[in-house]
């Protein structure tokens, strides 16, 4: 089992506040790490830190053994990481077609057979080919963002929160699509529906209050009852 | 995409034919001598539109790039001679030095946030302008010089025909560069930077090649402009041509190419009309505060500029008529 990538005492400042105290954690090739902890606990600033959207201060973060902890957001990005932030981020203006094409770069055929595996996942999106994104609906807009992520040269998605503010029908469809992406690509995942994250992440990470709390497999902490209560709330 | 553009042709096929067809049945010096004003000025507004529309950046130094080609035709045409052949080697001048300062102009501010972006370009146009005042060698500072036309622009319908066919040609090429891949990724850097750079894009590069292709096109502007008057002085590097072209853009609405030729229209014409009231009603004489209320206005029952009120008012009807299908869709399942 290769390790992908590796967040390594990571701290982050945004202006005065020293919002991650210590993140350390690992994902695995193949697998689906999830990051657990209760709103405000670091978790979509510990993906925008791996992205470089907010630099690390401190730690280091490595990606198939390069050091990234400095490295521009782009750069980042071309070195094979996608990323789903929690607004979407859909480019309203432009239509899905435009959207998929911002994010393709290129037209080679590896690149197209996975837009065309995308799209048979999300078969919505070959219906609204044509219409703008800001027309979208919010599952179709959750749809076309993870397609998007997933088009790209990227080994590796960052996924923030996919089950936001979707209706349960959706949600499902979602967790499905992921599944099935998991096949082909490495997944970092920030979800705050346990049940969700449970059936589909194999690790995970604990944070509160900006630090490492505790990481292991999924199937432990599903057990793990005390755990749950204490950070999640839940159990 | 393509259906976003078509009442865009539909409409600027019957307006181009009018407009040329407008010489050969009237012979009002005025009307053709405005609207040559109107198609110079739309050049202008539509570069503008590439920096704010597309690209979502607020320049308040555009004017030099305008000044730059305005200086350039005219100081060629004085020195040299005034050819035709000359003339299109001055725009190409003018066209390349813009391109040139632009791109270091661009690569040195770009990388600053909006505001602080807007604010040196304001500094750097005001370095232009302080410039051509002192270099009187060359530019005859404040006072300006004449210089001649070529002669196939004494005939100023002539010269009206070579502008609409510029703009003309200029709306074309900028839409064409609009609806590329690269366009596309200047609309991605306007609405979310951040998400553009997650996606691998270096943002900066992007807004260079927009700064420099507005201020080539700016450069056009000016050359034209500068030939309709036969003259030239500072005042084409002033914040007024800047400001101009921002409202004229606004007005029209901003990301529609064919908004700020609009804008260009509407603002050229109500100038014209309202300062021409005076000499009837003295209260006109003040036609800069009647001015500004019709701006007041426009903002106010146009938010998103004329053509974009427009396309946002089509875009409700169509979400309304999708959401009404979907609708009778589920009622059915």
């Amino acid at each position: 089992m290769n390790t992908l990538l590796k967040v390594d005492g990571v701290h982050t400042h945004i202006k005065q506040y020293h919002i991650l105290q210590g993140i350390s954690f690992e994902a695995i090739e193949g697998q689906v790490s999830v990051l657990l902890g209760r709103n405000g606990a670091g978790k979509t600033t510990t993906l925008k830190t791996i992205l470089g959207l907010t630099p690390a201060s401190q730690g280091r973060i490595t990606f198939r053994d390069i050091d990234i902890t400095k490295k521009p957001t782009h750069g980042i990005a071309n070195t094979g990481i996608g990323y789903v932030p929690e607004d979407q981020g859909i480019f309203a203006s432009l239509t899905v077609e435009e959207n998929m094409k911002v994010a393709m770069r290129k037209e080679d055929e590896a690149t197209l057979a996975k837009r065309e595996y995308i799209l048979d996942l999300f078969p919505d999106l070959k219906t609204f080919w044509k219409k703008d994104g800001g027309l979208l609906s919010g599952g179709q807009k959750q749809m076309l963002a993870m397609a998007r992520a997933f088009v790209g040269n990227s080994k590796l998605l960052l996924i923030d929160e996919p089950s936001k503010g979707l209706a349960p029908i959706v949600i499902e469809k979602v967790m499905e699509a992921i599944l099935d992406m998991k096949k082909h690509t490495t997944i970092v995942l920030v979800e705050q529906n346990f049940i969700m994250a449970s059936r589909i992440g194999d690790t995970y990470t604990l944070i509160d209050n900006g630090e490492t709390v505790q990481s292991g497999l999924m199937q432990e902490l599903i057990h793990d009852e005390q755990v749950k209560r204490k950070y999640l709330g839940i159990g | 995409m393509t259906s976003k553009y078509q009442w865009n042709n539909i409409f600027l096929s019957i307006m181009v034919i009018a407009l040329f067809i407008f010489p050969f049945v009237t012979d009002s010096r005025t009307w053709t001598i405005l609207l040559t004003q109107i198609f110079i000025f739309s050049i202008l507004a539509m570069s503008y539109d590439i920096l704010l529309g597309y690209t979502g950046i607020v320049s308040f130094g555009h004017a030099m790039f305008f000044g730059m080609g305005a200086y350039t035709t005219a100081v060629m045409l004085d020195r040299i001679e005034p050819t035709i052949g000359v003339f299109v080697l001055s725009i190409a001048t003018g066209m390349l030095i813009t391109g040139i300062i632009s791109f270091i102009v661009g690569l040195l501010t770009l990388r600053l946030k909006s505001h602080f972006f807007a604010m040196l370009t304001l500094a750097l146009s005001g370095l232009f302008l302080v410039l051509a005042e002192k270099w009187r060698s060359v530019t005859s500072g404040n006072d300006g010089f004449t210089f001649r036309a070529p002669e196939f622009f004494k005939d100023r319908m002539m010269f009206y025909l070579v502008v609409l066919v510029c703009m003309v040609v200029v709306y074309f090429v900028l839409r064409r560069f609009v609806q590329s891949p690269l366009g596309h990724v200047l609309v991605a850097v306007r609405e979310n930077e951040q998400r553009t750079k997650s996606l691998g894009y270096n943002t900066l590069h992007y807004k260079v090649i927009a700064s420099v292709v507005a201020g080539v096109v700016a450069s056009l502007a000016g050359s034209l402009y500068a030939i309709s008057l036969r003259f030239v002085n500072t005042s084409v590097l002033t914040m007024d041509i800047t400001l101009d072209a921002l409202l004229m853009t606004i007005i029209g609405g901003v990301g529609t190419l064919i908004g700020p030729i609009i804008g260009a229209g509407v603002i050229e014409l109500s100038q014209h009309f309202l300062s021409g009231l005076a000499k009837d009603y003295p209260i006109f004489e003040r036609w800069i505060i009647f001015f500004g209320i019709l701006y007041i206005l426009v903002v106010i029952f146009f938010p998103s500029g004329i053509v974009g009120t427009i396309r946002q008012a089509f875009h409700k009807r169509k979400k309304q008529s999708v959401g009404k299908e979907e609708q009778s869709n589920s009622e059915e399942l």
